[in-house]
């Protein structure tokens, strides 16, 4: 076994009736997601491989060393730690420039102030911060904040990146455009990053392995195609909800998988990644009347029942999964195997640029 | 309401006004230049701004154990530090007497010891003032504490950040505006301060004499010299409310 990278083994009791039991190797250069609602304990992960919370059970160990062990009587304290952390709403220091706040981590391990500033200033060009080094975190916008943490949690050279919620906080525009920039910064660091989201989206995009995590434990584990195409669990099928497909547009028209679909808007250009939500997706026994543009006849390969709702995953060209009432299946007969066309309406279809 | 609301405002005001009325405008150069003035101000500053800063040195570290630190019997603790607020500063005076005085429990050896005796010197002013005084310090600060979002802490120390680092350049300035605040009003109070100080320390011209007991002296005998002082003192105070009143509004 590699000692390079994260290993977690951990188990953390937050009071008599939650705790959390996490199993975790993030290699360097990785991107691990830990998936769930609200309330599943994901901070408190945060919190444990951080070094701010001990563990109760289990170990944490970076790159062969061990960090947490309750049962050998070793835990290195956060400050100790070298782990770059971008908290839940980026907790800015609110009585410090930008630039302070950056420059913060090398002052606290004793780099020079000039020097500390020097570094804390390339850092934030890099991210491109330029001009705002002398405001204070309520006077920049979310977008700016999240990158300014993100340098905070960078400029030490980190062993270990962890971003708990980095794009949650931010309106729905902006964490589209940051979520492509924060990709780029997440290749860009070599070691192990470990984030935390309870939007499936970010973590289909982002991370090479996502941990879907529901009261306090792991309930699956995979890629984001394994989790999207074979849900384990009813709160992994809704996330799996959204529909994505990669294709290139052109004027109106994605070419995705030898097929191509209509969208409502003509002026994107080049690599998009379309959403289409399950109930927004129509199923016929015949080819439907009237002119849905977007609809081809395909095969259903899977249905599994939701209570009253019932999820169907459609074959090739380009499978999706659909979302209907049982009464609706019922009365068109669809069953595994059955023959039905799907349709969907360009206005349904959300597109957005795609890396 | 609104005739309640306005004869409440002109309790406050009233006095102000018997007492500007009362200035003697021309003689009032040679009352403030007096000794007994100039010296009860000296004490007066002195003591107040004394008592303040140990008030910072000791009163911070107990507001941080009340409020992070969970041990048993905290809440009496916490009553404790509450009891010079509510107790007569008179009765104040006299336990201090009891426990520091020349006879006292503490003050007996301490003098035998060090030789300090605190009764009737300036120490002992600035002890009873600090006595009155700091759970203005304590409590405000405590309440700051328990309200700061702790995770700043926490950044902090992933950051690198040891304890005292986190304390000195985040917890004490995210708490700022409420350190300022406990601070002005332990100052106020300590420079008002009378019951305790006469009685723990006396009243000797240039030793224990501050501004508060001058004028309590003065009306006895010299109406224009008391008029004077507390002129004086409404200005002082008056001032220091001025210099420090956005950060003042914006903590309390």
């Amino acid at each position: 076994m590699s000692t390079s990278g994260l290993h977690a083994d951990l188990s953390v009791r937050r009071s008599d009736d939650f705790q959390l039991e996490l199993r975790l190797q993030i290699p360097p250069g990785t991107t691990a997601a830990l998936l769930g609602p609200n309330g599943a304990g994901k901070s408190s992960a945060v919190s444990a491989i951080a070094g701010l919370l001990p563990i109760d059970r289990g170990s944490v160990s970076l790159n062969g060393t061990v960090l947490d062990d309750p049962q050998r009587n070793v835990f290195v304290h956060a400050e100790e730690r070298n782990i770059g952390v971008v908290f839940q709403d980026y907790l800015l220091f609110p009585h410090m420039s930008v630039l302070e706040n950056v420059a913060f981590g090398l002052r606290a391990r004793g780099i020079p102030r000039h020097e500390a500033l020097d570094r804390a200033r390339q850092w934030l060009e890099r991210l491109g911060l330029e001009g705002i080094e002398r405001r204070r975190p309520g006077d920049i916008s979310g977008g700016q904040a999240q990158r300014v943490a993100l340098a905070r949690a960078l400029v030490g050279e980190p062993d270990l990146l962890l971003l708990d919620e980095p794009l949650s906080a931010l309106d729905v525009t902006t964490r589209t455009k940051l979520r492509h920039t924060l990709s780029e910064h997440l290749a860009a660091f070599a070691g192990p990053r470990l984030l935390i989201t309870h939007d499936p989206t970010e973590a289909f995009l982002l991370a090479d392995e996502i941990h879907v995590i529901e009261d306090g434990a792991v309930t699956q584990r995979g890629t984001a195609d394994d989790i999207r195409l074979r849900p384990r669990t009813s709160y992994a099928a809704d996330l799996a909800g959204s529909n994505l497909i990669r294709g290139r547009a052109d004027g109106g028209v994605v070419a995705a998988d030898g097929k191509t679909l209509q969208i409502a808007d003509e002026d994107v250009v080049g690599d998009v990644l379309l959403t289409i939500h399950p109930t927004s997706i129509a199923l016929h026994r015949a080819q439907p009347e009237g002119s849905p543009r977007n609809s081809w006849e395909t095969t259903v390969d899977q249905v599994e029942k939701l209570g009253s709702r019932v999820r169907v995953r459609t074959g090739q060209p380009i499978p999706l999964t659909v979302e209907l009432t049982e009464a609706a299946r019922a009365e068109m007969g669809i069953e595994i195997g059955s023959q039905v066309w799907v349709s969907v309406k360009a206005t349904e279809i959300g597109v957005q640029p795609d890396r | 309401m609104v005739v309640l609301g306005c004869l409440g405002l002109a309790l406050f005001m009233l006095p102000f006004i018997g007492l500007l009325g009362r200035i003697p405008w021309t003689a009032l150069p040679d009352l403030l230049g007096s000794e007994v003035v100039i010296d009860a101000l000296r004490l007066s500053l002195v003591s107040s701004v004394s008592a303040t800063v140990i008030s910072l040195v000791l009163g911070i570290p107990l507001a941080w154990l009340l409020a992070r630190v969970e041990f048993p019997g905290r809440s009496i603790v916490r009553g404790i530090v509450t009891l010079p607020l509510v107790l007569p500063p008179v009765v104040g005076g006299a336990a201090l007497l009891f426990a520091l005085g020349r006879r006292g429990l503490i003050g007996e050896p301490l003098g035998e010891l060090t030789g300090l005796i605190l009764p009737f010197s300036t120490w002992g002013v600035i002890v009873a003032s600090t006595f009155v005084a700091m759970p203005f310090l304590v409590l405000t600060v405590e309440g700051a504490l328990r309200n700061m979002d702790r995770r700043y802490e926490g950044v902090a120390a992933t950051l690198g950040a040891k304890r005292w680092t986190v304390v000195r350049r985040v917890t004490l300035p995210m708490i700022a505006p409420s350190l300022v605040a406990g601070a002005v009003l332990t100052w106020a109070r300590a420079f008002g301060e009378f019951g305790a100080t006469i009685t723990f320390a006396g009243n000797l011209q240039g030793r224990t004499q501050t501004l508060p007991l001058a004028v309590f002296v003065a009306l006895e005998s010299e109406r224009d010299t008391a008029v004077a002082i507390s002129l004086v003192m409404v200005l002082v105070s008056l001032a220091v409310l001025i210099a420090l009143r956005d950060r003042w509004w914006r903590a309390l």
